[in-house]
């Protein structure tokens, strides 16, 4: 199935001259006669705070779908959007205050810090997951609090790693490896060619993150158990420091004062030749005159699999969220469920370019994962993505760890030799304990 | 007929006309602004450092709960070693080079008012672009300084700036320093010029020598302005936030973290406003000995009158 930005237009204009043909009064029934379940309240309005795009044709086919929505119900969508640290803040306040934003599209464990301030979309989710062939796990988990939907899941950005091929081949490998010896193999070969790899150990929000929690959990540790008890202090943890202390060795220098941008930088000047990033590091190098050989001799894999034996990485998550606050739940829901309309969210997901990874299995044939083989390891994200706080569960507690770069610090401590690899898992278990209280 | 007993002012009239109700009257918009922008803001900082807010959620009554934490945390007191330090070594070089600069400003150099007017610029540049700025200059790959020194061959890998504990406590020192020489050496040169020429000439005539000049005359006089101007910059030094942000956010390892920037970290991304605010309540005993020491330490009349 292919649904491009024509066909989607041509869709909406269908509509628009529907609505012209027949009374205003009638058309909410025009909506429901599209086969949607929620119909919006009279003379709803509603209002999205939403994280600034990353990807222009993500926002254009958002809004598109968005304005598709409005011509359909008549129901007015205005869109605010916050820079992607901001959201976190902004929508905390709107909840505890009970005004502002009907819904927010936000990053993680945020549902999970005032849940009983959200209004329960069990409703829709079942409705949506049963459609679409069902809900993947790790973004289920996003989404659903003891049984129950608070939040609906919308996508992971997902994480691959991102290599130069000639100087992969040139350092003896033919393919990417898929273990995590393997990697260090490479990674090792790499730095003896002079064309070394990088990742961050430094305090980069995403990319940091997304590396200390694949290095923990690719080694099967974790940072507290099924019970919410700390569970860091592992030999597992050990094992994964000992290996992050094997791969910084073989790293670029200075990987520990790295921020986000900076293996983005390195590896588009050449200095790295392999990191991890989102599909953006793709389209970054192919969109300058300068970096196109880069683009040209860019591949990407997926981070190998650990001793754990199966692939597990964190990625970034966001999920959509309806306060209780909002008037006009029914059209809330009404909204989403026409984002989430094959059309509309394949539309969306073309429109990202690889950059958002479905939270719904059906879409997992989005023409988008085989228009570029660089796009392929992207569209195992939602399959591989484990939740934050693994095994724990989400809440305040597992976004506090996070935010407050416990992991990241702890393998940094030891990879830079500031503390022994026991004494930064203390250190790291002490401060989870904090949180975990 | 009885005379008519004249109609008492009303209060209001009384209270208008008195010369304390009037300066009352006149101090109450200050009074509420004060009030308003800052007491309650330090209040409720103070408040919430007892309790486990978090964003979004009212917190409960904790009592020292987050002070004990804090107490054991490695992290915190890495923080306050860096934050102490920081504004120290910062401070003294900002006076040592800006007062050496106003000295030199306020001597008669050709082109005197463009070097005036251009000393200023660091100070102007918002602290975000200049960050930004020294950022490339630090990157562990890019750093022009790097570039150069292996270009004449002196080093042969580029310097690891912002990745090795002490080297990253340097460079961002570099950076707070070389933005906050301007205040301290403009503030300086305006008091330099209030000193009357005939002191030092006289003194000159009396036969004392430069150093005796500078040591027994300018500098005694420069001191009620060195206190002000050295009160303000540890002020903004001890809670610097936008250069470190940037450049480290606190990496590598909290090596570089201040008071601010953890409590920033805690409290908005990490959502734990009670901590957070317990650490920045913890800036206030540091803040107000640095006030004290100025006002009673440096501005003390003897002293500068030079008699020990």
């Amino acid at each position: 199935m292919s649904i491009d930005r024509r066909k989607l237009l041509q869709g909406g204009a269908a509509l628009a001259a529907g609505a012209v043909l027949t009374s205003p009064f009638i058309r909410p029934a025009m909506a429901q006669t599209g086969g949607m379940t929620f119909t919006p309240e009279e003379g709803a309005s509603l209002r999205l705070l939403r994280w600034v795009p990353f990807v222009k044709g993500e926002e254009e086919a958002w809004n598109a779908n968005t304005a598709a929505f409005t011509k359909a119900t008549g129901v007015e969508v205005r869109i605010d959007q916050e820079s992607w640290e901001d959201v976190r803040p902004k929508a905390a306040v709107a909840a505890n205050v009970g005004s502002g934003p009907d819904m927010v599209m936000s990053w993680f464990d945020d549902p999970f810090q005032y849940p009983d301030k959200l209004v329960d979309v069990t409703d829709l989710c079942t409705m949506l997951g049963e459609k679409n062939g069902g809900w993947y796990d790790g973004l289920r988990a996003y989404g659903e609090q003891d049984g129950k939907f608070i939040s609906t899941p919308l996508c992971a950005i997902g994480n691959a790693v991102c290599y130069r091929e000639s100087h992969m081949k040139a350092a003896g490998f033919d393919e990417f490896p898929k273990d995590t010896e393997g990697f260090l193999a490479l990674c090792t070969a790499l730095k003896e060619k002079g064309t070394p790899a990088g990742f961050p150990f430094g305090k980069a929000v995403g990319d940091g993150n997304n590396f200390a929690h694949w290095l923990l959990w690719s080694h099967g540790g974790q940072t507290v158990n099924e019970a919410g008890e700390v569970a860091i202090n592992s030999p597992e943890t050990a094992a994964a420091i000992e290996y992050a202390k094997k791969l910084y060795a073989v790293f670029v220098p200075g990987t520990e004062s790295w921020l986000d941008i900076n293996n983005n930088r390195a590896f588009l000047s050449g200095d790295i030749s392999l990191t991890a990033n989102g599909v953006s590091l793709y389209y970054a190098a192919r969109k300058e005159e300068a970096t196109k050989a880069i683009a040209e001799d860019l591949r990407t894999g997926n981070l190998p699999i650990g001793p754990v034996g199966k692939s597990v990485e964190l990625h970034q998550t966001s999920t959509i969220s309806i306060f209780q606050h909002c008037k006009f739940p029914n059209a809330a829901k009404a909204y989403l469920e026409f984002m989430y309309q094959p059309e509309q969210m394949n539309a969306w997901l073309t429109g990202a370019s690889a950059y958002c990874c479905q939270a719904l299995k059906g879409f997992a044939n989005n023409p988008v994962w085989t228009s570029n083989p660089i796009h392929a390891p992207y569209a195992k994200a939602s399959e591989s993505l484990r939740a934050n706080g693994y095994a724990g569960k989400l809440g305040p507690a597992s976004a506090g760890v996070m935010a407050d770069y416990v992991l990241v610090d702890m393998f940094a401590e030891a990879v830079t030799g500031q503390r022994t690899t026991e004494e930064a898992i203390a250190n790291a278990e002490r401060r989870i304990a904090r949180y975990y209280r | 007929m009885p005379p008519v007993p004249e109609p008492r002012a009303s209060f209001w009239r009384r209270f208008v006309e008195s010369r304390n109700g009037l300066g009352l009257l006149f101090m109450l918009p200050a009074a509420a602004f004060l009030l308003c922008f800052l007491t309650y803001p330090l209040g409720l900082g103070v408040w919430l450092g007892f309790t486990d807010a978090r964003i979004g959620r009212a917190g409960q009554w904790i009592g020292l709960e987050n002070y004990a934490w804090l107490m054991d945390d490695p992290v915190f007191w890495l923080s306050v070693f860096n934050t102490l330090f920081y504004t120290i070594v910062a401070s003294v070089l900002k006076f040592g080079l800006g007062l050496w600069l106003a000295l030199l400003l306020n001597r008669h150099l050709p082109c005197k008012n463009f070097f005036r007017a251009i000393i200023l610029l660091p100070w102007v540049v918002p602290t975000v672009l200049s960050a930004l700025a020294f950022w490339w200059i630090f990157d562990s790959q890019f750093s022009i300084i790097s570039w150069v020194l292996m270009k004449w061959g002196i080093i042969s890998q580029p310097i690891n700036f912002l990745g090795d504990p002490w080297n990253a406590r340097l460079s961002v020192m570099a950076a707070n320093v070389w933005r906050g020489i301007p205040f301290v050496a403009i503030s300086l040169l305006a008091g330099l010029q209030t000193i009357p020429q005939s002191l030092n000439e006289a003194a000159a005539i009396d036969g004392a020598t430069p150093w005796q000049r500078f040591r027994r005359v300018t500098l005694p006089l420069l001191t009620p302005i060195i206190a002000v101007v050295m009160t303000f910059s540890v002020l903004f030094t001890f809670t610097d936030f936008q250069l470190i942000y940037v450049l480290t956010r606190g990496g590598p390892v909290n090596a570089t973290h201040l008071m601010a920037t953890l409590s920033f970290q805690r409290a908005i991304p990490g959502g734990q406003l009670g901590e957070g605010a317990a650490i920045a309540v913890a800036m206030i005993p540091f803040l107000l000995a640095a006030i004290l020491f100025s006002f009673f330490g440096l501005q003390r009349r003897k002293w500068q009158q030079g008699a020990d």
